[in-house]
């Protein structure tokens, strides 16, 4: 519990082998197109735990927006189970995992970890993606380190 | 005589924190111009020369109000508005 509250001070993405896979997956899958998500967690922990796919509404390979509807349900939903965004990703799928100048426009949640994977070089297939980590607030952009950790074994077994 | 105005994150600090704030107003932009007069600022972020900004979504009653007749959407007693950022990006 205590290694938690220091991960969360320092500023680093801490996120399971399974929610750090499951966001390159549907990355992969939705190739060409940009995919999104968010990772939801309990509020106040900044723990990713609930691995939440959603539709690219602009289906497009440079942009991505949440529809509308499903925005307002996504939050309701988080909002009903005293969750917030802990990670919101999406991925860019011909240039690197750096937040363009309209990722950063759009950047409102200043406590989320900003997630972004580029399939420019794997596409649909199984080559090399970018998986990187920021914070967006106020225009800045800070990149943060990525630690994954592997839960489903026992922490000794790796 | 009361709208309830479910704020998101970003934008309470001009709530003093409050997830959800009471206002009036006939339309949505009385009662965007009846909110900036207990919190100043708040406006600005919603609205720009006269219409909802790109970056923000608005729902009355979980429609959004894009929908309905935008900025000028008529609003009244007991109605829900909920404001949320967009979530959106991209390469381009």
């Amino acid at each position: 519990m205590g290694s938690w509250r220091a991960v969360n001070l320092t500023r680093m993405l801490t996120i399971s082998r399974d929610l750090h896979d499951a966001i390159i997956e549907h990355a992969r899958r939705d190739h060409p197109d940009e995919a999104c998500g968010v990772i939801a967690g309990p509020a106040g922990t900044g723990r990713p735990e609930r691995f939440i796919p959603m539709l690219n509404a602009a289906r497009s390979p440079t942009f991505y927006e949440f529809d509308s509807a499903d925005l307002l349900r996504l939050y309701r939903e988080m909002d009903d189970r005293d969750e917030e965004p802990v990670v919101i990703y999406h991925s860019h799928t011909a240039t690197d995992a750096y937040p363009s100048r309209t990722d950063v426009s759009y950047a409102s949640e200043p406590d989320a970890h900003y997630v972004l994977v580029s399939t420019k070089d794997c596409g649909n297939g199984d080559g090399p993606v970018q998986f990187r980590s920021y914070r967006i607030v106020d225009g800045d952009i800070a990149e943060e380190p990525v630690r994954i950790v592997e839960v489903s074994k026992k922490p000794s077994a790796a | 005589m009361a709208i309830d105005v479910r704020i998101p994150t970003i934008l309470r600090t001009y709530t003093d924190g409050a997830k959800a704030v009471e206002g009036s107003g006939g339309t949505l932009d009385e009662l965007f111009t009846d909110l900036e007069s207990r919190h100043p600022g708040i406006r600005a972020r919603l609205v720009d020369g006269g219409s909802l900004r790109r970056f923000v979504n608005v729902y009355l009653n979980d429609e959004d109000v894009r929908f309905l007749d935008g900025i000028g959407t008529p609003v009244g007693d007991g109605d829900s508005v909920t404001i949320l950022p967009a979530v959106a990006g991209g390469s381009a």
